[in-house]
């Protein structure tokens, strides 16, 4: 899936046109990249439990992933919110009837912390911090302070790619729970001020219906999110070369194949979680 | 110390290291000279543990570090300090936090001990009360210096030092070469280097080979080097274009 992603890139690109390639290479290609990903995830699976943690660079990327994220969170989940709120009123009001908006509260809770907050706060942050994270590593690479580390002995597996890899499995959900809170708030605000919808019922229906599992779920999803946005972010930056160039195709590279994979599996994890438990 | 055996590697089509033979001892100069893009710096990352070879090995004390995990090769790297052609800082701490990096890390030292630690290896380069720059605010001089510092701090046994005088004035790269040799006799080090610059190796080698087309021709002192019959090496060493190498 990962190489098929590149390959789309590579195919678009308009440098690779006039090189017309065989099949069996995009193959191998694609082969190739599916190995390095596999092999970076085992490789930081297998140095998350080793010492010295990397403490401070853990700290600085919760601050950068986190913190520094609130507020383009803050206004997509708002918006996504109130745009959300917008269409479900509508859609009772015209298909059900007058008096049924209040119906529309569970259907926002369910519909922003399943499935648009995971997906808005994921695609938010690849651009964001998983291109930073690509450019900071592959400028590093070019200018040889990976090979530095690694000959005052430090992995850079462990230094570089498990502290942002960790940093980003725990504040995806983090943001995500955040912007479900904004999204449901702006939705509510929408039904009930602007439009007149009841309150007290809009309130009732969505704590009725609502199940912790929801939004359980989307954190779920969105810790996966967290996993591919910093392992594509550090596998595109380690793998940087050619000088600026290459560091600007790395950052590129990686938001287009962490959004496109984040939809990808988006629909398979809402198959595979069951919806309630 | 160091033992390059039948050293083979290539990038794809192209053969760059094609059986390469070498031994550096205890307490010895090295440098291995030859034209830009020979393999110098390939020889120097395997030696390091950077590149796995195709074929033949590489052996620090007897030990073959190819067929080390990685735990134990970052072991045998910290016995190396390496000195980077851009000097390789790490441009997110200051220079203080560059130099102590491997001792934070890996020794039980406490941080009143760090700080003398970095003070005495930024003093025997020369460098005082600049452990809170950044490496944006030091000049290309200033940063090799830090970058030898940072070297030499955790006490290494052999150093390893690439393309040393590139892209420094005369001054600042005949300073350079007296810090290669001044680290040697206070560290009693063994010192491999690489370079195309001749008035560097010159001065600093005890003994100088030359890499060409994948394999070291010629090794000897730098006496034996100035009077080779080979005459690639006598091209090289005299910089003329005219001459058996005419793939520049």
């Amino acid at each position: 899936m990962l190489g098929l992603l590149t390959w789309s890139f590579n195919l678009l690109n308009h440098k690779m046109f006039p090189i017309a390639k065989s099949p069996l290479y995009y193959f191998n290609s694609f082969l190739q990249q599916v190995g390095e990903v596999g092999l970076l995830f085992f490789q930081t699976f297998k140095n998350l439990f080793k010492k010295p943690w990397e403490k401070r660079i853990f700290i600085q990327q919760l601050e950068e992933i986190g913190v520094r994220s609130l507020p383009v969170v803050s206004l997509t989940a708002a918006f996504g919110g109130l745009v959300f709120g917008l269409q479900t009123y509508l859609g009772f009001h015209r298909y059900i009837g007058p008096g049924s908006e209040t119906y529309g509260g569970p259907i926002i809770s369910l519909g922003l912390s399943k499935e648009l907050i995971p997906i808005l706060v994921g695609l938010m942050v690849s651009g964001r911090v998983g291109s930073a994270m690509a450019a900071e590593i592959g400028t590093m690479k070019i200018t040889e302070q990976i090979d530095a580390l690694f000959s005052l002995g430090a992995d850079p597996t462990r230094y570089l790619v498990v502290p942002r890899t960790l940093a980003s499995l725990v504040m995806l959900p983090c943001l995500t729970i955040y912007g479900d809170i904004i999204g449901m708030a702006a939705g509510f605000f929408y039904n009930v001020y602007i439009m007149g919808v009841n309150r007290v019922l809009y309130i009732r229906n969505t704590l009725l219906y609502m199940e912790l599992w929801d939004i359980m779920s989307g954190l779920i999803k969105s810790a996966v999110f967290g996993v591919i946005i910093a392992l594509i972010g550090c596998w595109q930056g380690l793998r940087t070369e050619g000088g600026a160039e290459g560091v600007g195709r790395a950052t590129t590279r990686t938001v287009v194949i962490a959004s496109i994979l984040i939809l990808i599996v988006n629909f398979f994890l809402s198959k595979a979680l069951p919806a309630d438990i | 110390m160091i033992r390059v055996i039948d050293l083979h590697k290539s990038f794809g089509q192209k053969k760059v290291l094609q059986g390469v033979n070498l031994r550096l001892k205890h307490g010895e100069t090295l440098v291995i000279i030859g034209q830009s893009g020979c393999g110098k710096s390939v020889l120097l990352k395997h030696i390091i543990g950077l590149f796995k070879p195709d074929k033949g090995s590489v052996l620090v004390d007897g030990v073959d570090i190819a067929k080390l995990k990685d735990d134990e090769l970052h072991k045998v790297t910290r016995r190396f300090g390496m000195l980077f052609q851009g000097s390789a800082l790490f441009d997110s701490m200051t220079v203080g936090q560059n130099v102590s990096f491997g001792l934070e890390r890996y020794t039980d030292f406490s941080q009143e001990e760090i700080k003398e630690l970095v003070k005495e290896s930024l003093a025997k380069v020369g460098l005082i009360g600049i452990e809170n720059l950044m490496p944006y605010e030091l000049s290309g001089g200033m940063k090799k210096r830090v970058g030898l510092a940072r070297a030499i701090a955790y006490r290494p046994d052999i150093i390893l030092y690439d393309e040393p005088s590139t892209g420094i004035d005369p001054i600042r790269a005949d300073a350079i070469n007296e810090l290669v040799i001044r680290m040697k006799e206070e560290l009693k080090v063994a010192t491999l280097i690489i370079t195309h610059d001749m008035v560097s190796a010159y001065k600093v080698a005890d003994r100088i080979g030359m890499l060409y087309e994948g394999q070291i021709i010629e090794m000897g002192s730098p006496e034996e080097i100035k009077n080779s019959d080979n005459q690639v090496v006598q091209q090289f060493i005299h910089g003329k274009a005219e001459g058996p190498i005419k793939n520049w």
